[in-house]
């Protein structure tokens, strides 16, 4: 089993009223030292078997067509994660940027 | 004259604008967001709500139900279209109309009487207003901040293509407006409504179906879309036939 790991941000110039929210609480826990809050989103898409070429390219689409809008978001990262179930130490790894 | 009213799981208003329909003189259309027919019909409405639970964003998952494989064409060859609401923010996930639709910027749900401009009269669903007329109708929605990039904006407006303009309302105008000076969601230019070049496709975040009934909303201003598009079903039929 693999998986492909996309990560989705609203562009910097679109304002992020989840991110401002999560900011603005941030300080009443004595975080004071965080300027600004950014919020996005991961998307975790599993397949039978390894994470091919193919896959990948089907999960590349799939971030572009329908998981962000590019009126507002950018796809930040698809890549694979390889998955050791018996392990937390596993790293996550790192195929491809396209930001 | 036959207009459709697409329910999608999650869509409120799909009740109202049929009744909507009917009240302006039209046979109203149930469609089925999982039927890729449009049943013959001469014109479509998207209604308001939370189509699919607006999961991954307003919308978005709406944009690929089978009964928009059907209306995505027909918009594109001319077929009027309106999207109120969620309606308006599938629209723009279907790239029939530039944009996105973002939180209100104060995130905070809205729902309040609201006033607007028309900007532009010669679509199929204003055309019974006057351009500058001043209407109020039913604003409520928690995603109804407007965003497009600056040159998107300025074709817009360039081409008329702004169709609705929220009011800004001085200050002090009612006592307790939280919204005076501003817009109500931070919609920018204060854009209301759109349509695409050719006028078949509008978009709007307030509610005319909220709007057409005496004893229910805050007007009947809302009933104007539906008549200018009965008209402009039966001025284009009447041009095919000639």
């Amino acid at each position: 089993m693999g998986n492909v790991v996309v990560d989705v941000m609203l562009k910097s110039e679109i304002l992020d009223p989840q991110g401002q929210a999560v900011a603005s609480a941030l300080p009443r826990l004595g975080f004071t030292q965080f300027t600004d809050v950014r919020q996005g989103k991961r998307f975790v898409l599993t397949v039978e078997g390894e994470v091919t070429d193919e896959v990948l390219a089907a999960a590349r689409e799939a971030a572009e067509t329908m998981l962000s809008n590019p009126v507002i978001e950018d796809v930040v990262s698809v890549r694979v994660e390889s998955r050791a179930v018996d392990s937390q130490s596993a790293e996550p790894q790192e195929v491809e940027f396209l930001a | 004259m036959k207009i459709g009213v697409v329910t999608f799981p999650g869509s409120l208003d799909d009740h109202d604008a049929r009744r909507a329909v009917r009240m302006a003189g039209g046979e109203a259309v149930s469609l089925w967001h999982g039927d890729d027919s449009l049943r013959g019909v001469d014109a479509v409405v998207l209604p308001g709500g939370f189509s699919y639970g607006d999961y991954l964003r307003a919308g978005a998952i709406a944009r690929f139900a089978p009964v928009m494989s059907a209306l995505i064409p027909a918009a594109q060859g001319g077929l009027p279209v309106l999207g109120i609401c969620n309606g308006f923010q599938i629209l723009c996930e279907s790239h029939l109309l530039p944009g996105a639709m973002i939180h209100n910027d104060h995130r905070t749900f809205i729902c309040r009487d609201q006033r607007l401009r028309v900007e532009n009269a010669t679509t199929a669903w204003t055309s019974d207003f006057d351009q500058g007329d001043e209407i109020t109708i039913v604003l409520k929605n928690q995603d109804g901040q407007y965003v497009a990039d600056r040159h998107t904006l300025d074709e817009l407006e360039g081409e008329g293509r702004v169709a609705f303009r929220y009011i800004v309302e001085e200050s002090k105008t009612t006592q307790h407006d939280r919204f005076a000076g501003r817009n109500p969601n931070g919609s920018y230019r204060d854009i209301a409504g759109i349509t695409n070049a050719r006028g078949n496709v509008v978009g709007l975040m307030p509610h005319p179906e909220h709007a057409i009934e005496a004893g229910y909303g805050p007007s009947l201003d809302g009933l104007k879309f539906f008549t200018s598009v009965l008209k402009s079903v039966v001025s284009s039929k009447t041009v095919v036939n000639a």
